[in-house]
């Protein structure tokens, strides 16, 4: 588990070297998933460690929502103020992203270009 | 005589141990809940463990900045579960490859449509500018989207309520807009939770199912680098829309 966990660390930091000292506006963790998934085609895949170690964090990620959601406590007042508005904005933007992205898959799945098709 | 309780209390409350400890607590206690329920999205284990905690918090009188340097330890293991999300992606990289224009198209489309609906129907019902620079990257995962509303000049910690509102809203509902819309491809399912609900829906695919959790995953991802890109070119338009 150690082991796992220094190489999830590393390749964090790795992504947070290179985003802050390339200004990019790609955050570390993101391009520390985009640096181990490199690394994993490379070496064609995980060792056990690494997979069991990602296997358990992964299985309880929504507990490291937790602390920040929390939060909710210090904007209760704002959250009172225009509940209306945010409501309505997460609610229907929500089902909105949702119905969206999977309409445009399908679209685009039902349309594959046919054998002797041109491209 | 043994010593008074507000003694142990006055210790309790000042030491980070309290605060990483209820958040344990709570969130299995919410988990036990959920898996009871049989895994119902209505019993989301994030909206139930952050009920309890405020209500503890608020009962007890504890600022969130106190509870904060406790529960940190367990905030600060979302950077490294980010990155081990690449592993769930290599497993899952043959059917993301077949799938490569939807995925990329489902994303652009998707990522778009979380950011200008989000400002334009809170601007609709008269949000406050600030309000509205923080609801722009609600639909991507709480560091990511702190880190952009910094940027923007919205409010970080306002950002990471409405993310994991969002979070949960699309875990709940995600379920009954695709058996709406007739849809049961796992990949796509997972996909578009991906994109609306970032990690909150990506732990719910998880699961349901393993291919859609992967898909879920991958949306996440992208749409945390995407929406970083999107949010600071569209942040003019939204603080003038805004002053409008």
């Amino acid at each position: 588990m150690l082991s796992a966990l220094t190489q999830l660390l590393i390749f964090q930091l790795a992504g947070e070297v290179v985003a802050r000292g390339l200004a990019l506006p790609i955050p570390g963790p993101v391009l520390g998933m985009l640096f181990l998934f490199i690394a994993l085609m490379l070496r064609q895949g995980p060792d056990k460690e690494l997979q069991t170690t990602s296997q358990n964090l992964l299985q309880h990620l929504s507990l490291l929502f937790v602390p920040a959601g929390t939060g909710i406590m210090v904007h209760l007042h704002r959250v009172a103020d225009e509940w209306l508005p945010l409501l309505l904005s997460l609610l229907i933007s929500t089902v909105a992203t949702l119905v969206v992205t999977a309409l445009v898959m399908k679209l685009c799945q039902r349309a594959p270009t046919a054998p002797g098709e041109a491209p | 005589m043994s010593p008074d309780i507000s003694q142990i209390w006055v210790y309790l409350s000042a030491s980070p141990l309290l605060g990483l400890t209820i958040t344990l607590l709570a969130y299995q206690a919410a988990f036990k809940l959920y898996l009871r329920s049989g895994n119902n999205p209505l019993a989301n284990p994030v909206l139930i463990a952050v009920a309890m905690l405020v209500l503890f918090l608020t009962a007890t009188g504890t600022r969130y900045e106190t509870y904060f340097a406790g529960a940190q330890f367990v905030h600060f293991l979302l950077g490294p579960a980010t990155v081990a999300l690449a592993i769930p992606l290599y497993t899952q990289f043959k059917r993301v490859r077949a799938m490569l224009l939807p995925v990329l198209a489902g994303l652009l489309a998707g990522s778009l449509t979380a950011i200008v609906s989000a400002v334009l129907i809170g601007w609709l019902f008269g949000a406050s500018q600030s309000t509205l620079l923080s609801l722009a990257p609600k639909s991507v995962t709480t560091p990511i989207a702190m880190g952009i509303t910094e940027r923007i000049g919205g409010i970080p910690s306002l950002t990471a309520v409405l993310v994991i509102v969002t979070g949960i809203l699309g875990a709940l509902g995600a379920r009954y807009v695709f058996d709406a819309m007739k849809l049961r491809d796992p990949a796509i399912r997972g996909f578009a939770i991906g994109v609306a609900a970032h990690g909150i829906g990506t732990a719910r695919a998880f699961q349901v199912n393993e291919q859609s959790g992967a898909f879920a995953a991958l949306a996440m991802g992208l749409n945390g680098a995407l929406t970083a890109l999107l949010v600071p070119v569209l942040a003019p338009w939204i603080s003038q829309l805004a002053s409008r």
